[in-house]
């Protein structure tokens, strides 16, 4: 069994390099994207707020898959032809945005409205307040989530695989078409995916505990 | 007791959330160098009212006037509310300390302070951090300037947090119940900073249940209740015997029984 994985290793490592890339460059996107959203959910006019609200619990209410099928498939009939690694990327930011726009406002809601009144008495306007007094308490909530939910992204990239994007998954399964083992290929790809996943998961707590002891 | 024009002047102010009106119509006036103190039952808006006249809160309503500016409103007939960075210019030059000291916890003491100072004075960082010990130092806490507020003590908290407020160089102080969420052996070390500023001519308008701290500091008391001002006039007055508003005579009863004063 170690000899098929050490045989196979090599075929996944453009895959495994092509998940990590398609994870990295969702997560950057839908970071700014989602912050962005998220504080105008937070402080938006109404109708901001509404559209904002609406996109995530939508986004939040849709399996993955159908995400990127809608994207791949369905963009195309408006005349927006993506190619399959693009279409992937999109599809996963915009399942990943709704992500972070739940983790910003949750992180913002958590600070007491005192912050707010106390920046406000001190003369400071909004995107002073926003700066100095709310983000950087917002951080410390924001961050041990958003790392965590980074996994997410990690794993429903797997699924860009369906739409031929030559990921970690699509890797594996070309070898197993190849040599049919299976159990130990299927196994030692999840494997790389828990391990990718759990340093996130361990990084996340190591977050949390390190702002943990900052308290009011 | 000075005299001279009203710094602060409320006039018939309204407040109501939803249909439960807070504010019924208040009056009142602070004079430059004066401390007023308002007391009575809680509930009887005396929060919002201070939260009013730093526009914390908008007013339906009346009008709040400092030093001749309306607070909140840049046309009060149209009601049409100053833009954010004219509130903000208009809320520096009123300092606020409150009950639960809103110290932002990610600073030290002396950033705390500041904070204000280099954002909206435009002092440099060192000017800033001079004037910061300055004021740490007047509410004995040079010690203290580099501690979060989570090391402090309730009562170090809102020393610093008056500081902050007067750091600033308001034009008008305004305490809401500084004292009350700490332990009462705390209380009079926050209550000798008040007193200190007061003896320096700081205009305050101070919302307290130190009812002794009000009879000894303040150069009129205000009477609240219900959302309305029930009576306005010295301490000596307030305290007379033959006092006429029959429930501040029972407000008072009851507070000097429960306190023993
Ligand atoms: N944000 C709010 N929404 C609804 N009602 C409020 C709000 N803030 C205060 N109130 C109500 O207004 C009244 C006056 O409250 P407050 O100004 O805090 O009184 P006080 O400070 O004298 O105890 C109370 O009945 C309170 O329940
Ligand atoms: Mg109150």
């Amino acid at each position: 069994m170690l000899g098929q994985i050490a045989y196979a290793f090599p075929f996944l490592l453009p895959g495994l390099w092509t998940t990590l890339e398609v994870s990295a460059i969702t997560v950057a996107i839908s970071t700014i994207v989602g912050a962005l959203l998220g504080v105008g959910l937070v402080y938006g006019p109404a109708p901001l707020r509404w559209v904002v609200r609406a996109f995530s619990d939508i986004v939040r209410g849709i399996p993955i898959l159908v995400l990127l099928f809608f994207v791949y498939y369905g963009l195309p009939i408006t005349g927006l032809n993506l190619q399959p690694f693009a279409a992937a990327v999109l599809g996963l930011i915009v399942f990943k945005v709704a992500q972070v726009i739940e983790n910003v406002r949750g992180a913002i809601g958590s600070i007491p409205r005192g912050q707010t009144d106390a920046a406000k008495a001190i003369g400071l306007p909004f995107p002073e307040r926003l700066a100095y007094v709310i983000a950087p308490q917002a951080l410390r909530r924001f961050l041990p989530p958003w790392l965590n939910g980074v996994t997410d992204a990690v794993k429903g990239s797997a699924l860009i695989s369906l739409l031929g994007v030559g990921d970690l998954m699509f890797g594996i399964q070309k070898v197993v078409g190849r040599t049919y083992e299976p159990l130990a290929l299927y196994g030692f790809g999840a494997f790389l995916y828990f391990v990718i996943n759990y340093a996130l998961s361990l990084a996340s707590r190591a977050l949390e505990r390190r702002f943990s002891y900052i308290r009011e | 007791m000075p005299i001279g024009p009203p710094l602060l002047q409320i006039q018939n102010v309204q407040k109501s959330y939803g249909a439960t009106q807070v504010l019924r119509g208040v009056d009142l006036r602070v004079a430059k160098g004066e401390v007023v103190t308002v007391i009575g039952p809680s509930g009887g808006g005396k929060t919002t009212l201070l939260r009013c006249v730093n526009f914390l809160e908008s007013y339906d309503n009346g009008s709040i006037m400092i030093d001749g500016q309306e607070v909140g409103y840049r046309d009060v007939a149209a009601r049409k509310r100053r833009s954010e960075r004219d509130l903000a210019r208009m809320r520096a030059e009123t300092g606020m300390v409150f009950q639960l000291f809103n110290l932002f916890p990610h600073l030290s003491a002396a950033e705390n302070i500041m904070l204000g100072l280099t954002k909206v004075r435009k002092l440099s960082r060192r000017e800033a951090r001079d004037k910061a010990l300055h004021w740490l130092g007047r509410v004995g806490l040079t010690d203290k300037a580099d501690r979060l507020p989570s090391e402090l003590s309730g009562g170090q908290q809102q020393r610093v947090g008056i500081a902050r407020a007067v750091a600033m160089e308001p034009k008008i102080l305004l305490l809401d119940e500084i004292t009350s969420a700490l332990d009462p052996e705390l209380v009079g070390e926050v209550l000798d900073v008040v007193l200190s500023l007061a003896a320096e001519g700081m205009t305050m308008l101070v919302v307290t249940h130190e009812i002794g701290f009000a009879r000894d500091a303040s150069h009129r008391i205000v009477f609240m209740a219900g959302g309305a001002v029930g009576a306005d006039a010295p301490p000596r007055e307030i305290f007379a015997a033959d006092q006429p508003n029959e429930r501040l005579r029972g407000f008072l009863g009851r507070f000097t029984a429960a306190h023993r004063l």
